[in-house]
């Protein structure tokens, strides 16, 4: 995996305010406890986290390198040790700036390549095993001080576990619109078959977003192409319905409003059937059940005009 | 006044819409080119409006009116150039002008002013019509 880029500037600068190394606190004072700990057997931890999360995700072994756990893992134990310094756990507070950025890239990272919700939250919680290990193997003869340690971790924990669902959604979220996008881009191509005759082959369903995009490429490629006949291919179409088919209609219509004609065909019996019994009216468009039938018609079309163009005595 | 000029061009008339048409504008010109048909006698009717980038439902209403009303004085009417994104305001304005023949450039719209205004097909290949979504004039 690729270490997060280093963030100089916006809102990673504000974690570079806070001292990169914290004072190492006796651990006395308790108020930094986490943070001396976090320093002084940082190895420990480390080695604890790492080994916990290959013992939660030893199913999938091998998917992940140790190394890049490993190289990931020093990263996020590096910024939460600035961030615990400052003696806050409001994973929202200035000093969790840099945290946040390093859990948010990790699990949008991992949604992007299709890991499982499990697979990426127990990145962070497996942290909780490791510092509760090391927690109370040196607060083994304080009781009270350990349980307040552990809460205050807990809750630390939790948070940045909850930072990390946040993020894996949403990075989700973007490789959903960004398939979406190209989907759109992809799935309406205009083919040129002949002199002033152009084809659309539609594929998948006709919704009124992807009209919109259908209707302007369609109508673009006929003022390029000084086109007569376009025509509408269906085949990839899976059904029709009133919607769809209102659609088609509009597309139709801005055709002819443009000088062209327009032709739909791959109309499969199923479709025709379903056609006639929602009672939609395609009015006196042409359909053809073949897009052979229509290129046909099309020639004779373009061939009939450019013989009434011909000079005339 | 501003007024849309209105061109002879045998036995047609052909007018280039090339500014913002506003509602007055449109009226002024309904009324003018409705006058010079009948002070002519034309056949045809061209209207260019590639430069036309505006529309609004008056415009589509008007279009629509102005194509009924010439074939009431016996004259053909082609709207020629229609830019895409006109086309699609006014198909989802729910205006998509039946009745009105359009074509993409001017060359278009003259090819199909001849043809049409050819009283009898001289010349030219005998065409069965069949397969063909409108029979041709």
């Amino acid at each position: 995996m690729a270490l997060p880029p280093t963030n100089a500037d916006g809102e990673g600068s504000d974690a570079k305010t806070t001292p990169e190394t914290p004072t190492p606190a006796p651990s006395s004072n308790g108020q930094s406890l986490l943070a001396s700990l976090l320093f002084e057997r940082r190895e420990q931890v480390l080695d604890a986290w790492v080994q916990a999360q290959a013992r939660k995700l030893d199913r999938r072994a091998g998917r992940r390198p140790d190394a890049d756990v490993r190289a990931e893992c020093t990263a996020l134990l590096d910024a939460l040790q600035s961030a615990v310094a400052g003696d806050s756990t409001d994973v929202k507070g200035p000093e969790y700036v840099e945290v946040t950025r390093l859990v948010d890239f990790m699990s949008k990272d991992r949604a992007r390549q299709g890991y499982s919700p499990t697979e990426t939250a127990v990145a962070v919680f497996s942290l909780k095993d490791s510092l509760l290990g090391v927690l109370e193997e040196v607060l083994a003869d304080q009781p009270e001080l350990l349980v307040a340690e552990i809460k205050r971790m807990n809750a630390l924990v939790d948070d940045l576990g909850l930072q990390t669902f946040e993020a894996y959604v949403a990075g989700r979220e973007e490789v959903i619109v960004s398939q979406q996008q190209s989907m759109l881009a992809l799935s309406t191509p205009v083919v040129k078959l002949w002199d002033g005759i152009v084809a659309l082959p539609l594929i998948g369903t006709l919704d009124s977003e992807r009209t919109q995009t259908v209707m302007e490429n369609l109508l673009e490629a006929i003022v390029e192409t000084e086109s007569q006949v376009a025509i509408i291919d269906i085949t990839g179409v899976v059904t029709v319905d009133t919607s769809v088919a209102q659609n088609l209609l509009k597309t139709v219509a801005a055709t002819r409003l443009m000088g062209a004609d327009c032709i739909i065909s791959g109309v499969r019996p199923q479709i025709a059937q379903t056609m006639v019994f929602l009672g939609v009216d395609l009015g006196d468009v042409v359909t053809k059940a073949t897009l052979a039938d229509a290129f046909r018609v099309a020639l004779r079309l373009v061939g009939a005009n450019l013989a009434a163009a011909s000079p005339r005595p | 006044m501003e007024r849309i000029p209105i061109l002879k061009l045998g036995k047609s008339l052909f007018v280039t819409v090339q500014v913002d048409i506003d509602d007055r504008l449109a009226t002024t010109l309904q009324d003018d080119l409705m006058q010079r048909i009948v002070d002519t006698g034309a056949k045809g009717v061209l209207i260019d409006i590639s430069s036309m980038e505006l529309v609004d439902s008056f415009m589509g209403r008007m279009l629509a009116g102005i194509a009924s009303m010439s074939r009431i004085l016996d004259a053909e009417v082609v709207v020629v150039g229609m830019a895409p994104v006109v086309a699609i305001t006014l198909v989802e304005l729910g205006l998509s002008l039946p009745g009105v023949r359009m074509a993409l450039n001017v060359e278009r719209g003259m090819a199909i002013l001849d043809q049409a205004l050819t009283p009898l097909r001289v010349g030219g290949e005998p065409d069965d019509g069949d397969d063909l979504p409108y029979a041709p004039t």
